[in-house]
């Protein structure tokens, strides 16, 4: 089909010679991206925030650190910003460093500014850490949704896959050799059902003892879009607050649990992008020169479905921090002593009237860094739409 | 059309089914053994574990927890452990309390988000869209309570607006347009909270939108015909552009209970996010669990709904 | 007819586009008309900028990024270039109408046929409701969709591929326009849909006394259909005249390319001539002749000298000054 000319853009896709400039793909986006002024600023504020928390934390960890966020001064509770100290109150080890309290102190006499300095490294590790997880979990199951979306699961696989949850739950729960059975027998289970896929026996010969195993149930895309289905109908705050509230608080459990309950949207982008993708010819060309179906997957199609799942990741960063924000808030945050932002924040909504720079230093600099995080996610969502490119 | 809704329907009652089982699965997270209990966690005591053993059943088999959990919960026999009063009946009363708010949060939402987005999208790069994304970037960035203190601080102060609760006590004997005024003016800051973040998010995903099908060719097939802009934006851009938001719409129904969590916190709203809240504070599990079965079937329902109205909208798919 | 004033007369038309690269000169100074009742074809292949053109005409070029940069479009004696948006809407559709290429992605989905139509004709007209249903029905059955009656309560996606291009014929004729301008109506259609709009095209024009402005890359069509032809390659037109004319002796390398390549019963056996290179982009076009880097008869003065247009009479012009000598001089 015939393109009719539209814009200078679609007529350098549809020409080609040599004499126009050739650029990589990654100059090319970089160049569109510096364009947009907004997400500069975006990955500036980012990276200065990247910058202060690696500082941070080498700056209040170990025992005797530079800015001591632990440190408890009961006679110097909620101190203004920018406040001298009381020196003739304060023994020499309290006295902060240099000379000022920089943010203020809270209610127990701790130095808001070294606090700050330490919640940015968790506030950080809580976004990154809880999105590496969903996005990893998206793209398996998108992935493996997207590419192997026809083949058939059959009761085997599925009973096969029971057995191992119930052997692992076993596990977990101390009944080792329950467990141990339980996985033999699910993963031998596995493994042949895996095998009869691939060789495609003839069923006819078999014993009907063992024949039930075949049996298709649905295919792969529809297993894992019902579970991409079942995870949605929980809205997902709601079922980060059930489950933290019902395991004991830790970050780590934080972190897992946001990771578990976001990777949903990850999920769906990538099958949706390897569903397109599958049918493009440059797949067809790899594997009709013989190239593995795994390598097809991550060298060839892989980073193409990136795209929208960075886009997603980057605004999960911030959607994370704002949870852990809100969790803080309802009293489920990351426990003491660990400083988060979202504990600062949530400390000081008691003397909102009498120190509200508890609330705003905190309040200001999660609204920065998210905002940060949001409009350079935004400005990588305008470079990687085509669409909204030609538009400009 | 007919076989459309039908197999619809099945899918989400088969969705139905697993969201039971999960739901059900998540007692299970708890220790299941006295010796099990991590004596670092407060939230579970012998005691407490004893009572759950005994209300969930816990001593009999898997598949007959399973079935006589939701029978007690959907007959209203779950009792709630704070007040041993019906966790239905309570979800109810609260539900009611939490209706008022979340109407009108959704009508400000959705009748601003559309003007906003669309003047954004046809006047592109302009002042308006300028001004408006920036307040939508930074209305979601901002973390809600925040936003909320600094409306109440500003608010209280200035205007003398009660912000606590849902009325001012003791009022209710006075004249009921007096007690309308109070209603009303409670209900204010809530819903505008919980409206600002909506509006912020729906309103760039209208312009967004917008902007697709204005670039479509039936766009400028209208142009060409030399209808005037109004009929070109209104007519034809907006209809087609439109129609996820059919979609959306049915998805609002879950908000009923999931969005409204830290808002009704901090306004003491007695409202159905405020009382699940309230019930993992207090460990009141038959409440939570029955709030987490309850949500995901109204998501079901959203999206039902959902279906329905895309079949409405879109004449593609009905005929 | 041959002498009468001509309808449309584009002088000299140059639109640009802005971007990242520079400045693409779509269009670089074309000069073409159309007389009253008689078809006209522009040809080129994609990207010359055939297509700009001719939205042109309508207003239709998105003006940022692309702007008008000179010339003239006279219209009946008025200049369109410089006109407000409220003048062109009283042009479209009523005095010039645009038939595009993709025909179900130009009609809205969500309305049906009958709701599109009548809206053509309301814009310009004003009649009331009944009168609107039949001059409907009887559009559509002047563009020869049957059962006209129903096919008004359809929704464009019910209805075939060549049904909808004769629904958009139908909704370009409404107001009975004076110039109907068709922007390649048939590449997206079966070979034997196309033959079918093609002569319910010519049928058309007949009767309603229309100009038509055929803008194609498809020669075969051309020549059933225009009666004056514009050879254009990359913004510039290269050769112009009579079709029968530039047919049987093109004066143009690279219309002789074009014809050269059209597979007929004369060349069976024979491997397929095609011109070798590609087109330019149109921000970094080569200097001089545009053609030369794929001209067989390229001199140095190709390479220097923008090429004037050569007379060969009876409105036979051609842009090839080598051409011209070795005829001229034979």
């Amino acid at each position: 089909m015939i393109k009719t000319a539209d814009t200078p853009r679609t007529w350098n896709e549809t020409l080609d010679t040599p004499s126009s400039p050739g650029r990589s793909r990654l100059e090319e986006s970089w160049r569109l991206f510096r364009t947009n002024r907004l997400a500069l600023i975006g990955l500036g504020i980012f990276l200065i925030f990247f910058c202060v928390a690696l500082l941070g934390v080498f700056l209040t960890s170990g025992s005797n650190p530079v800015f001591d966020p632990a440190l408890v001064r009961l006679e110097e509770k909620l101190r203004p910003p920018l406040s001298r100290p009381n020196l003739d109150a304060l023994t020499p080890g309290k006295v902060p460093t240099l000379g000022v309290y920089l943010f203020g102190t809270d209610d127990l006499g701790r130095d808001i500014f070294s606090r700050m300095l330490q919640g940015a490294w968790v506030s950080l590790t809580v976004g990154f850490v809880a999105v590496g997880l969903s996005v990893l979990i998206g793209i398996a199951m998108g992935g493996l949704a997207g590419y192997f979306g026809q083949a058939r699961v059959t009761f085997g696989h599925l009973l096969a896959c029971l057995l191992l949850g119930m052997g692992s739950t076993w596990l977990v729960a101390g009944n080792k050799w329950l467990a141990i059975v339980l996985l033999l027998t699910g993963g031998a289970l596995l493994y042949i059902s895996l095998q009869d896929t691939r060789s495609g026996r003839n069923p006819a010969k078999e014993n009907l003892w063992l024949s039930w195993r075949r049996l298709p149930i649905m295919t792969v895309e529809t297993l894992i879009m019902r579970v991409v289905d079942i995870m949605l109908c929980f809205p997902s705050f709601f079922l980060i607050l059930t489950v933290v509230a019902i395991l004991p608080a830790s970050m780590y459990n934080i972190m897992i649990v946001i990771g578990l309950t976001s990777w949903m949207g990850a999920a769906r982008f990538v099958r949706a992008e390897f569903l397109s993708l599958r049918e493009q010819d440059f797949v067809t060309a790899a594997r009709a020169l013989g190239v593995g179906k795994l390598r097809i997957i991550f060298r060839h199609m892989m980073p193409n479905a990136l795209g929208p799942v960075l886009v997603s990741a980057t605004i999960g960063i911030a959607s994370a921090i704002l949870t852990e924000a809100g969790l803080s808030f309802l009293g489920f945050g990351v426990p003491p002593p660990h400083a988060t932002w979202g504990n600062i924040l949530s400390d000081g909504k008691n003397f909102i009237f009498d120190a509200p720079w508890l609330t705003f230093i905190p309040g200001f600099a999660i609204l920065i860094v998210v905002l940060s995080f949001n409009l350079f996610g935004e400005g990588l969502r305008d470079i990687l739409n085509p669409k909204l490119r030609k538009r400009s | 059309m007919l076989s459309f809704i039908g197999r619809s329907f099945i899918q989400k009652l088969v969705t139905l089914f697993f969201v039971s089982i999960v739901s059900f699965l998540i007692i299970h997270l708890a220790p299941g053994k006295p010796s099990q209990i991590d004596p670092m966690n407060p939230k579970f005591t012998p005691e407490i574990l004893e009572r759950f053993q005994k209300e969930f059943h816990l001593d009999k088999p898997l598949y007959i927890q399973y079935v006589l959990f939701y029978k007690d919960l959907l007959t209203g026999k779950t009792v709630s452990w704070k007040d041993n009063q019906s966790v239905l009946k309570k979800m109810w009363d609260r539900f009611l309390n939490s209706l008022p708010l979340f109407v009108v949060g959704t009508l400000l939402t959705w009748t601003l988000s559309f003007p906003l987005g669309i003047r954004s999208a046809i006047f592109r790069g302009g002042a308006f869209d300028r001004t408006v994304t920036f307040f939508s970037y930074l209305l979601i960035s901002i973390p809600g309570f925040f936003f909320a203190y600094m409306l109440i601080i500003f608010v209280v102060t200035r205007f003398h607006v009660p912000v606590i609760g849902m009325e001012t006590f003791g009022l209710a004997t006075t004249a009921w347009t007096s007690v309308a005024m109070d209603r009303v003016w409670h209900l204010l800051l809530p819903s505008i909270l919980g409206a600002t973040g909506g509006i912020a998010v729906l309103s760039r995903y209208v312009k967004s939108q917008m902007l697709e099908v204005e670039g479509q060719d039936y766009v400028r097939t209208a142009v060409a015909k030399g209808l005037p802009p109004e009929k070109v934006h209104y007519k034809h851009a907006l209809r087609n552009a439109l129609l996820p938001f059919a979609t959306m719409f049915g998805l609002i129904l879950p908000g009923l209970i999931g969005g409204s969590v830290i808002i009704e916190s901090i306004f003491s709203w007695p409202g159905m996010g405020r009382m699940a809240y309230e019930a993992i504070l207090a460990r009141d599990y038959p409440i939570i669990l029955t709030v987490n079965f309850i949500s995901a079937v109204l998501v079901l329902a959203g999206t039902f709904l959902s279906d329905i109205l895309y079949l409405l909208a879109d004449p593609r798919i009905r005929l | 007819m041959e002498n009468c004033e001509p309808l449309l007369s584009v002088e000299d038309l140059n639109i640009y586009f802005r971007s990242d690269d520079g400045i693409a000169r779509a269009v670089n100074g074309i000069s073409y008309e159309v007389k009253p009742a008689e078809t006209v074809s522009i040809v080129g292949e994609s990207g010359c900028g055939k297509t700009v053109s001719a939205l042109s005409l309508l207003g239709l070029v998105p003006c940022p990024p692309g702007e008008i940069a000179g010339g003239k479009i006279l219209f009946d004696g008025k200049n369109l270039v410089g006109c407000s948006e409220e003048e062109f809407r009283k042009i479209r559709g009523n005095r010039i109408a645009m038939v595009f290429q993709e025909p179900l992605t130009s009609l809205n989905p969500v309305f049906t046929i009958g709701d599109q139509i009548s809206e053509a004709i309301e814009v310009h007209e004003d009649l009331p409701g009944d009168t609107l249903h039949t001059r409907s029905v009887q559009l559509l059955r002047e563009v020869g969709i049957a059962s006209p009656e129903e096919r008004l309560k359809a929704y464009p996606h019910q209805l075939s591929g060549g049904q909808r291009q004769r629904v958009m014929i139908a909704m370009a004729l409404s107001c009975r326009p004076d110039l109907l301008i068709a922007d390649e109506p048939t590449t997206a259609l079966d070979v034997t849909i196309q033959a079918q709009i093609l002569n319910l095209l010519l049928s058309l024009q007949q009767s309603h006394s229309m100009a038509i402005l055929y803008i194609t890359h498809d020669l075969a069509v051309v020549s059933q259909v225009a009666r004056r032809i514009y050879v254009m390659y990359s913004g510039i037109i290269m050769e112009q005249g009579e079709t029968d004319r530039v047919f049987q002796s093109p004066r143009h390398p690279y219309t002789r390319g074009l014809l050269a390549s059209l597979p007929s019963r004369l060349k069976r056996g024979i491997k397929l001539p095609s011109i070798p290179g590609m087109v330019p982009d149109p921000a970094h076009r080569p200097g001089g002749c545009p053609f030369h880097p794929r001209c067989r008869l390229v001199k140095t003065s190709c390479r220097e000298a923008f090429p004037e247009m050569c007379d060969y009479g009876n409105g036979h012009l051609s842009r090839c000054p080598i051409l011209y000598h070795e005829t001229k001089g034979a």
